[in-house]
């Protein structure tokens, strides 16, 4: 069994457009003790999921371009009006009001730092990134939230400053073209695909 | 939100009060390849009936609506499984619906049960609750588990959930544990107090008797936290039967109160913006102010170091019982020890300790049936089941083993329920020599918290009883 044409997707007209093969079907096996008792059988199952972006979709477009996106409360009659938040939140969830976006690069690239981490050799099923992980929380300056992502380069420490890094040479445009680095580190350092 | 309005913090008012009847468990292991899931269900409800000295038939002719709690579908690879559960019980036609909450979902099952029978919906309702993790390899599973993160944000990160949740240690670590040596020999206590006591359980899936030593030699999954740090990944199923009170005496003659309430928080830990504590009946106004202070770091609430759900769960559950202060008004409880830096986070957050000095209840002996230092009884024994780290993480049958195995120290019937040799046969496990009888004499009232992930979901279950009321109940 070959997984030759995987499926993709287009949008035209407003509608989903596909093309390959989104699923592909292999024979079930049987499981047995050491006596030979039939005791189940095993499911394969290999398919690929369409999934909407959304009012998302312009932050995950715009790592690609090494810019890092919030937004921002817009209505001056919400009691948080004004707050900033990264991830990315469509609508405030107070007032329920469409947030403004704002472009918090210059904010991360200067006032970034690490609130907490963590370092782990654990991995489930699937991941694509070198081990052990380093996940950093990011704190910037004048945002409610606190962002998760991955060190590439140097040893987290709470309250080390950092800086975004982007996958801008072959985005994937997930949550995994955006990475932090240490404060200060060179540019010829950084991982491949990955630039400031 | 972070500020809430007055009707968000009204207590709830029941409308009729509802009793636990009796609950029953199936044996929990890494892997049960001999069982379908709905013989483990029924497996508990026989259980269940035997405890009243029903037969099955009997208990069933009281049900009148079903709440089952089955947190991930995809472990299963069966959607709508409980419907094919409730068929294997032979409960069609009546009512019934799946509940998921993550970690939370046994105890958000008995929160949905407990409802039906006090609004009057149902004069007698189950809540059963199980979880098979053992049809994928450990690594698919963690990836399954990580799909219970935000797809898009989290889940890329290594698909790996103690990422998201170990980043919470490690801020709780440095800033109230200030990463002290004594500390981290605290954290491991627990994981030898509920291993220890994991061995008088019968259904338990990892008993083992070890040392603080044995914790810290663990392999590291995520510093500071260790294997033997962790809780387990289970299969088994669980149930309860709530009744109002008419019913709940002619089933037995021994029901307990039940109270059940539920809080939450956002699914990213990422999303908690800072806000003002929010106070239980037994803390002050001032007695925070200088946290930050005591615990540099430690100002911003709940940060990366609070569960909010879990204090909004215990502010509901206890105006609901009457409870002021649950280390005195508590006889014991089961807490969600899904790592044991957590099982800390949550003593403070539910008020057994203020926060930032959650390790005293462990560091006083309180926590133990018999504290080590005193040679009394603890002050509020924890997790004598074993816990989430000896017993075992059904995910949708936990809450609900956790408030049977209060119940039975209440009824008095705890050791009857572990010290049964034909279960121990039954289970396939060899009772220790040095079985021990962990019934908490005297037993009157108890807590049980189910908790989701990082924090997304917590409920509290009170059992109280009835001639042990507190005053002020609402």
């Amino acid at each position: 069994m070959t997984t030759q044409n995987r499926g993709t997707v287009k949008v035209e007209n407003g509608r989903y457009r596909v093309t390959g093969n989104f699923h592909y079907a292999y024979p079930n096996e049987p499981i047995r003790d050491e006596s030979g008792k039939l005791l189940g059988i095993t499911n394969p199952a290999d398919m690929t999921h369409i999934h909407a972006y959304g009012g998302e979709a312009p932050f995950f477009e715009n790592l690609s371009n090494a810019k890092l996106l919030g937004t921002k409360c817009a209505n001056p009659k919400c009691e948080t009006y004004g707050s900033v938040y990264i991830p990315y939140r469509i609508h405030c969830p107070d007032c329920l009001m469409r947030n403004e976006e704002v472009d918090l690069t210059e904010l991360a690239r200067k006032g970034a730092s690490v609130h907490t981490f963590m370092i782990t050799e654990r991995t489930g099923a699937f991941n694509t990134l070198e081990k052990p992980i380093r996940f950093v929380n990011v704190e910037f300056e004048g945002v409610s939230t606190i962002l998760m992502g991955y060190l590439s380069i140097g040893e987290p420490e709470i309250g080390m400053k950092v800086v975004p890094i982007f996958q801008t040479k072959k985005p994937t445009f997930t949550i995994m073209d955006l990475s932090w680095v240490p404060a200060g580190t060179s540019a010829a350092d950084l991982p491949e695909g990955f630039t400031f | 939100m972070i500020k809430f309005s007055k009707q968000q913090l009204k207590i709830p008012q029941m409308s009729k009060p509802v009793y636990l009847v009796t609950g029953g468990m199936s044996k929990f292991d890494r892997a049960i390849p001999e069982k379908r899931t709905e013989e483990l269900v029924i497996d508990s409800f026989l259980e269940a009936a035997e405890f009243i000295n029903k037969s099955p038939e009997e208990l069933k002719q009281y049900i009148h609506s079903c709440y089952y709690g089955h947190f991930a579908d995809h472990f299963g690879d069966q959607l709508l499984g409980e419907a094919v559960i409730h068929d294997r019980l032979g409960l069609d036609p009546l009512g019934n619906v799946g509940i998921k909450t993550g970690g939370a979902t046994g105890g958000s099952t008995i929160w949905e049960a407990y409802k039906a029978v006090a609004s009057g919906y149902s004069d007698t309702a189950l809540a059963m609750g199980w979880e098979r993790m053992d049809e994928v390899p450990t690594d698919e599973g963690n990836h399954y588990i990580a799909s219970a993160a935000d797809k898009d944000w989290e889940t890329p990160l290594g698909h790996i959930y103690t990422g998201y949740y170990a980043v919470m240690a490690q801020k709780y670590w440095q800033v109230f544990g200030k990463e002290e040596e004594s500390f981290r020999r605290t954290l491991a206590e627990i994981a030898v107090k509920n291993k220890g006591y994991a061995r008088m359980n019968p259904h338990a899936q990892s008993p083992m008797k070890i040392t603080v030593e044995d914790v810290l030699n663990s392999p590291i999954v995520a510093h500071p936290l260790r294997a033997l740090d962790c809780c387990l990944m289970s299969v088994g199923a669980s149930c309860v039967i709530l009744a109002d009170e008419k019913t709940a005496y002619e089933m037995t003659d021994n029901p307990l109160l039940l109270y059940s309430s539920a809080g939450s928080h956002t699914l990213r830990v990422a999303d908690r913006r800072d806000m003002a504590i929010p106070l239980l009946p037994n803390e002050s106004p001032d007695q925070y102010k200088d946290l930050g202070v005591r615990f540099p770091g430690g100002d911003r609430y709940p940060g990366f170091t609070g569960f909010l759900a879990a204090r909004m769960a215990a502010y509901y559950a206890y105006g609901m019982a009457g409870i002021v202060d649950p280390t005195e008004d508590l006889d014991l409880v089961e807490l969600h020890d899904a790592f044991t830096i957590s099982d800390i986070q949550t003593y403070e957050d539910i008020g057994i300790r203020p926060y930032g000095e959650g390790r005293s209840y462990v560091e006083s002996g309180d926590c133990y049936h018999t504290n080590p230092f005193t040679g009394q009884p603890g002050k509020l024994p924890a997790n004598l089941s074993g816990g989430l780290i000896g017993c075992m993480h059904a995910v949708g049958a936990t809450g609900i083993m956790q408030v049977i195995e209060v119940a039975q120290h209440i009824w008095g019937r705890w050791s009857e329920m572990h010290a049964d040799e034909a279960k121990w046969k039954r289970f396939n496990r060899v009772k220790p020599d040095d079985w021990t009888d962990l019934q908490v004499k005297g037993a009157k009232r108890g807590l049980a918290i189910s908790h989701a992930g990082v924090g997304s979901h917590v409920t509290a279950t009170v059992l109280v009883h009835p001639d042990h009321q507190l005053k002020g109940r609402g």
